[in-house]
């Protein structure tokens, strides 16, 4: 025991735990130190000590009960891994990974986007000449493929396998798992790209003219439609830790989105005001991946909002696997970083397969291409976490689990509400602010919230003739004002209190006066 | 190279037999879940509103009396069974699961006003107002099932007759003698027909008494001079006493935590107390709009009920100001007695339209066998409920109650009342010397003095 080393590697463990339960734990440990209620504090500290011991039990369970190892891939002497090509993992692997190296052909139907379901058993394609295949991966099945005979941009699951919506020429169509279709969305117009929101059942769209559409699949209400104002924009992408849509644009940098409010939350502008031609999220919602035309990819962090490191790589999709690696690919060539410092693997392809989405397959280890010639899948070792969790994504779903699973997405539906920057504020107590510490930016904020609030109060229809149209409007404007008339107030008290303070200063007014003569003391004296 | 690549074999991943159950494997990493404090937000709004849902809570009424029910007895060792008298004389034993009658005990005058059951739960102790306590046996459970259809007739084991018309009754906790509060306080013993002792300290009239759970010589008793008294038997006079403003109805001693009891008050609060340190109220509970009559603590020691003279049965948390639950009904009327059961999921009332009414103790609750994951989800539901219960929305949907609108209007009168005079208390204090007027908590403000 009195080992020095002994105690090091006590001390190593000790910190490696600590790290490991820092995981679980969804943020830091409260400051107990500021409060002075003692009840209040002694069942705080209950709590933080059964939040402590869960995670202890988690990091437990990571340890001993997780069922399969990541892959891995270990060059051996001079070998690099960059080198390695996928004929080369193709003799290495067991029979069942070779059947996810390959390369479907379809010659002339125009450059393929594809999109995998949530546990990524099922697996959709869309060629721009109106091709539409429904595969199930597990199976290496073709469960439908039929032809729609317009172009199509852009296609997406919606909450299961049984559903994918499919942007074609004039409008977005919702289509079943046997090829009917269910509806046609005429609101969205010419969509050029189309993302769903799994935890709201929200189904977004981007459509020619720049507009955000945001409609509730489940109830078929159209949430918002939000003119960007910033252009025509094909890049689109939705950041998994909060929801919030970001659109890359062509001279506006990248902006960030949410239904609820028609301008954006967040905008920056990057590549040096190249146009952005690729936008990826990791999965832990820091970190943000943009591609610009100059051939340069920047990795932003999203809390300090600064650019973390530039990649020389050109880029036409991006796309971040679940364990973190990013697949960038132009051209006719895809590029896998696993720790930004070099290229982890390569892959390309003949000249002609001209790549148009790179997408990552959840819970594998695949890599799914679509490109000008059809759609290719490889291996990228590493990429896939190896344990899913049942209640989240079960690739091994039976119809019965999958229709469960679909109530109870139904019950806990989020409100578009929920979509914010900061997911976790949700709960959180607003800090008591001094009236004299607001920034403007703040006081904007606090007026623009409240008048979205006035804004959304809804008004008694009333009979016979009182709820004509121009009255209902002019009730929202007297609401509207009502809402405002209070901060107004309270700002131009605070203006005179500020310049009152300054007069009293200078006149050298030190006297406390007691509480019930203070209604005199701000008269100015003659 | 050394390569390996993720590869899953459907055989372990799936079931074998189509009897077994489905596999379900958990990985409880953070970055799979997104969003998980509005999932809950969710989660809690909608445990809320089902809680509203599901939220029947008057179990049944058992209808018997002639007169109006003026006191409750439970029995320590029998759970399913209730003592009842009432303004006429008499006595009931009631059958809980059935609502019905099991045995009568005939024979009081005037009005019951006190009922009590012995530690072995044998001998049910009775006194009225016709200066006279009575000791009756207690039927025998097992014969007590027979004989649900016809209702019994009890002869008396024995009727001591005293002095003085009884307030109020109750046994010690753990040994043979029973208390009586009327002009003086009593204590008895089972076999003698006079008392043992007596205590005399005011010359007004005990009106209830109650013995410490903890402490079998420990009894409170509360007066129509507004005091409440604690005595020990050990010694020849009391303990302590204090004097309030208004006089204490009832008096219920905590069961978990014997240093501590709540007394029901006709200012319409209840304040609780250490018996060691008198001079200061633990925590007033205020939410009646009337006298409260009655009290009892759950055998958990974490929450009360109280029955009051505004026709309203209130459930309390032992440590907060304001009640979680109350219960109402068209047609009961001023509520004199109230009992939790020993199992804490219910609560009995009596009241003086002649029905004892069973209510559940948890509003929402589900009863009979619950299933282990039903078991589980809610005790989910009610776990997330907590967590988000002062937001706004959850917030709303958790407290609203419906109030008989003379009670909404009553409390809206006293809410008036009260922030009226804060207001001109707090405008005096502002226009006079600072520290000339001592500001005094609401604690201590109803105590008028404390004697040793």
């Amino acid at each position: 025991m009195n080992n020095p080393m002994f105690s090091v590697q006590q001390h190593e463990n000790a910190e490696e735990e600590e790290i490991k339960v820092n995981k679980f734990l969804r943020g830091e440990v409260a400051d107990l130190k500021v409060v002075k209620d003692k009840k209040l504090k002694g069942q705080l500290e209950v709590r933080e000590q059964l939040y402590r011991k869960s995670a202890k039990a988690a990091v437990k369970a990571d340890k001993w009960l997780m069922p399969s190892e990541g892959g891995f891939l270990e060059p051996e002497g001079i070998e690099k891994t960059w080198r390695i090509r996928q004929e080369a993992i193709h003799t290495e692997i067991d029979i069942l990974s070779k059947r996810n190296q390959y390369d479907i052909v379809f010659p002339g139907l125009g450059p393929y986007t594809l999109d995998y379901s949530i546990n990524g058993r099922y697996f959709v394609a869309a060629g721009q000449k109106g091709h539409l295949a429904l595969v199930d991966m597990k199976k290496m099945d073709i469960i439908k493929e039929f032809q729609v005979r317009e172009t199509v941009h852009d296609v997406v699951f919606l909450h299961n396998q049984k559903f994918f919506a499919a942007a074609q020429e004039k409008y977005v169509y919702m289509y079943n798992d046997n090829g009917t279709e269910v509806h046609c969305l005429k609101e969205h117009g010419a969509a050029s790209r189309l993302q769903f929101l799994h935890k709201h059942f929200l189904l977004t769209s981007i459509n020619i003219f720049g507009q955000l559409h945001f409609q509730d699949i489940t109830t078929g209400k159209m949430i918002s439609n939000i003119r960007t104002g910033l252009g025509r924009s094909d890049v689109m992408e939705v950041n998994r830790f909060n929801n919030v849509v970001a659109v890359g644009h062509s001279k506006a940098g990248v902006s960030m989105w949410k239904p609820t409010s028609a301008v954006p939350i967040y905008t920056r502008q990057c590549h040096m005001g190249y146009p952005v031609t690729a936008i990826a999220f990791h999965s832990n919602g820091h970190l943000m991946a943009t591609a610009g035309i100059e051939r340069e990819i920047e990795l932003w962090d999203l809390r300090k909002h600064e650019v973390l490191q530039t990649l020389p790589c050109h880029a036409n999709s991006l796309d971040f696997s679940q364990k973190g690696m990013l697949s960038a690919a132009s051209g006719s060539s895809v590029q896998v970083f696993e720790d930004f410092s070099g290229v982890y693997m390569n892959h390309p392809m003949a000249k002609g397969y001209q790549i148009k989405k790179v997408l990552f397959r959840p819970y594998e280890d695949v890599l799914a291409i679509g490109h000008s010639m059809g759609w290719s899948s490889i291996l990228v070792t590493g990429s896939g976490e190896p344990n899913f969790d049942s209640w989240v994504a079960n690739p091994f779903e039976t119809r019965k689990q999958r229709n469960e699973k679909e109530v109870h997405a139904l019950l806990d539906k989020l409100p578009p509400e929920t979509i914010m920057l900061e997911p976790t504020n949700i709960g959180s107590v607003k800090p008591t602010r001094n009236s004299g510490s607001l920034s403007k930016q703040e006081r904007d904020a606090e007026m623009e919230a409240a008048v979205e609030g006035a804004k959304n109060i809804a008004f008694k229809k009333k009979t016979k003739g009182r709820s004509k149209p121009s009255k209902m409007a002019k009730k929202k404007q007297e609401a509207i004002v009502r809402t405002k008339k209070p901060l107004l107030e309270q700002q131009i008290k605070e203006e005179k209190d500020l310049l009152s303070k300054n007069k009293r200063k200078r006149i050298g007014e030190d006297i406390r006066l007691p509480k019930s003569l203070q209604q005199f003391a701000g008269k100015p004296t003659t | 190279m050394k390569v390996k690549v993720i590869s899953r074999s459907t055989d372990e991943f799936t079931r074998e037999r189509s009897q077994d159950l489905q596999r379900v494997f958990r990985n409880y990493d953070p970055n799979l879940r997104s969003q998980e404090k509005a999932v809950e937000y969710v989660r809690a709004l909608n445990a809320a509103k089902l809680d509203k849902i599901f939220a029947r809570p008057f179990v049944g009424a058992m209808d018997g009396h002639i007169d109006a029910v003026s006191c409750m007895a439970k029995n320590p060792n029998h759970l399913k069974g209730i003592f009842s008298g009432s303004m006429d004389g008499d006595v009931r034993l009631w059958d809980l699961a059935t609502r019905r009658t099991v045995c009568q005990f005939p024979g009081h005058q005037g009005a019951v006003k006190g009922l009590t059951v012995s530690t072995d739960g044998r001998v049910l102790v009775s006194c009225g107002t016709d200066s006279t306590v009575r000791l009756w046996n207690v039927p025998i459970p097992s014969l007590m099932e027979s004989d649900d259809s016809s209702s019994n007739e009890a002869k008396p084991l024995a009727v001591y007759v005293w002095k003085n018309a009884f307030w109020a009754v109750d046994h010690q906790w753990n040994g043979d003698l029973f208390a009586t509060a009327g002009a003086q306080v009593d204590i008895w013993n089972h076999n003698r027909a006079q008392p043992v002792n007596t205590f005399e300290w005011s010359k007004d009239t005990t009106i209830s008494i109650r013995f410490n759970p903890g402490e079998p010589n420990i009894l409170a008793t509360s007066a129509s001079d507004r005091s409440i008294t604690i005595y020990d038997l050990r010694l020849q006079s009391p303990a302590r006493k204090i004097i309030m403003r208004t006089r204490t109805n009832s008096i219920a001693w905590n069961p978990m935590e014997p240093m501590n009891f709540t007394a029901a008050n006709e200012d319409c609060n209840c304040y609780s107390y250490d018996a060691r340190k008198l001079d200061e109220a633990k925590c007033v509970h205020k939410d009646h709009v009337s006298a409260v009559m009655d009290i009892d603590y759950s055998p958990t020691g974490r929450e009360f009920v109280t029955g009051s003279y505004d026709r309203t049965v209130r459930i309390f948390q032992y440590n907060g100001g304001h009640s979680r639950e109350i219960y109402h009904t068209k047609r009961m009327q001023r509520v004199f007695c109230v009992k939790f059961s020993s199992d804490a999921s219910y609560v009995i009332s009596g009241s003086d339209d002649t029905n004892l009414r069973l209510w559940k103790a948890k509003a929402s609750e589900q009863l009979g066998v619950l299933l282990p994951r039903e078991r589980k989800n809610h005790e989910y539901l009610e776990a997330v409920k907590n967590r988000y219960k002062h937001l706004p929305e959850v917030k709303r949907i958790v407290r609203h109650r419906h109030l008989p609108r003379p009670i909404y209007k009553a409390a809206s009168l006293r809410r008036i009342i009260t922030d009226a005079e804060r207001k001109k208390d707090e405008r005096r204090r502002a226009h006079s010397a600072p520290g000339s007027m001592p500001k005094d908590s609401l604690r201590k403000r109803r105590i008028i003095k404390e004697i040793e």
